[in-house]
């Protein structure tokens, strides 16, 4: 007989919102982006001992593929440029989590070269504070953007047209 | 042939612009005139051997005069020797001839000095920023740069 055909041809019945943010919350593709120690943390919660994959986060190497970008290190003037070009080329929607001290706030670097947290420049979605976090805290950063996705009303009906976003009060 | 003999010849031979030799643990320095450090480091590096300009920077004594001071630090790679060369620099004209007409690696190393340090080299063929953004306003090494920017107000210690 073979596998049991046990579900049978049926129907699942849902909310729009539910699927879709079901589906964004699940695939978040981070940009492969660095910018100072937090990037080595960053790269140890993707390696095999942490593991992204298993929250359905593959690094994408182009912001055109991407749809969340980690800042994950020290701002400085000079780059803040090169990572709002990069935000930019990223398609909607897309979050913004800042890792990191400096990333939140500028940390130890309270200098005239240093952006004083990057929040200046990016909507955030999550802070993650830390000098730098441990990959736990960055899974716990990206667990809560998945929660906060799962909470968005008809973003995909003002996506393509129908209504506005429906914000929580 | 040692670091004094080469010192030595220098000064027979640019007597005027050597303005004090000084030995520190075993590490020789010599100030000289601005207005003659082209000709002395060609000098140098022809017939002394210092074929290489380890590093140049610029130093900023805050308070006194002359106010800057720019650091040759030179390697002879064949002797195993060190040189360094000061060259003061004051505040009113800060620009000194450049050398990177005698060693290639001075051209980056001037356009440091002077991004951060403001002192100009003359005769530069690309003076422009290197570490700052291209439209950075003022010289952020020197002493009297706020440390926190231009426009923010200085830090006043916890609050709480």
């Amino acid at each position: 007989m073979g596998v049991e055909n046990t579900l049978g041809n049926n129907v699942i019945t849902t909310s729009l919102d539910k699927l879709v943010n079901w589906s964004r919350s699940r695939s978040l593709w981070p940009m492969t982006f660095g910018l100072a120690c937090c990037a080595i943390e960053m790269m140890a919660t993707g390696a095999a001992r942490f593991d992204l994959d298993r929250f359905g986060i593959i690094f994408r190497a182009s912001p055109r593929q991407s749809d969340c970008i980690v800042i994950a290190g020290t701002v400085t003037k000079k780059m803040l440029p090169v990572i709002k070009t990069v935000y930019e080329q990223m398609p909607e929607p897309k979050y913004v989590i800042a890792m990191g001290a400096c990333a939140c706030s500028g940390g130890i670097f309270d200098t005239y070269s240093v952006v004083q947290g990057i929040d200046e420049a990016l909507p955030v979605d999550v802070y993650i504070p830390g000098c730098p976090p441990r990959p736990e805290g960055l899974l716990y950063g990206i667990i809560k953007l998945q929660e906060k996705i799962m909470r968005e009303r008809n973003s995909f009906g003002a996506a393509i047209g129908v209504g506005e976003v429906i914000s929580e009060a | 042939m040692s670091v004094q003999a080469a010192v030595e010849k220098l000064k027979e031979k640019f007597g005027s612009s050597v303005l004090e030799v000084k030995e520190f643990r075993g590490e020789t320095t010599v100030t000289v005139k601005k207005e003659d450090i082209v000709a002395i480091c060609t000098f140098l590096k022809q017939e002394q051997g210092f074929n290489f300009l380890t590093d140049l920077c610029g130093v900023d004594y805050l308070g006194k005069a002359p106010r800057f001071m720019v650091v040759y630090n030179l390697y002879n790679i064949v002797a195993k020797e060190r040189l360094r060369l000061k060259v003061p620099v004051e505040e009113s004209d800060p620009r000194v001839d450049t050398v990177s007409v005698v060693w290639g690696t001075a051209n980056w190393h001037e356009r440091e000095c002077w991004d951060l340090m403001g002192i100009s080299f003359n005769g530069h063929p690309d003076l422009r920023r290197i570490l700052m953004p291209a439209d950075w306003q003022g010289h952020p090494l020197r002493k009297d740069y706020p440390v926190q920017g231009p426009g923010r107000e200085p830090y006043q210690g916890r609050l709480s």
